[in-house]
């Protein structure tokens, strides 16, 4: 799958679910590039800002949209690696500040 | 605004935060080092993530040292902190 095409299929899919990318392109794309390369390493796409195993049963919470989306756009308006926003984020409503790791040290 | 604290990043190759953080600190430091751990792999990569645990126990990244001062995160006014002071 190349990057148009996957920016195209989540855009719609997750803005039907109130989950909006940011408008920022380079570093959507980019995250979406990691999302690819990850998916070529390990065979899933593994969240591009945090390290994943290899190991799919291991990574469970971290595949994208990873489990802990859904408390930090609620929390700060963005997931972990800002790939997906609220509209209120991506609006300037919200405050754009650094959202901290949600999940326990492996 | 040049440093002459060491800094060290631990990355991820994926990781756009990670890449800005790069970015930024470029040409900041004589003695600069990243390390993009998820290129790593076997007893290195074992080595640098228990580095990693000692200074951010979630082993998120970037985690980046500057001099003593540990930044977890793409936090630029921290970073600009760490650097200047």
């Amino acid at each position: 799958m190349d990057i148009e095409t996957l920016y195209q299929t989540l855009r719609k899919s997750q803005e039907e679910k109130g989950y909006h990318f940011t408008g920022d392109e380079e570093s959507t794309r980019e995250l979406l590039q990691g999302l690819l390369t990850n998916k070529k390493r390990y065979g899933y796409m593994s969240c591009p800002c945090r390290l994943a195993t290899g190991n799919r049963e291991r990574d469970r919470d971290i595949l994208c949209p990873c489990a802990y989306r859904e408390e930090d756009v609620k929390e700060y308006g963005s997931c972990y690696c800002n790939l997906y926003v609220s509209k209120a984020w991506r609006e300037g409503k919200v405050a754009h500040q650094y959202v901290p790791e949600r999940r326990r040290g492996q | 605004m040049a440093s002459e604290k060491t800094i060290r990043i631990y990355a991820l190759s994926t990781c756009f935060h990670c890449k800005k953080a790069k970015r930024m600190l470029e040409g900041r430091s004589p003695s600069r080092t990243v390390i993009d751990v998820d290129l790593l792999d076997g007893e290195q990569k074992e080595c640098v993530l228990a580095e990693v645990r000692k200074v951010n126990p979630r082993v998120s990244f970037p985690t980046i040292l500057i001099g003593d001062t540990v930044i977890v995160g793409f936090r630029e006014e921290e970073i600009v902190r760490a650097l200047g002071s």
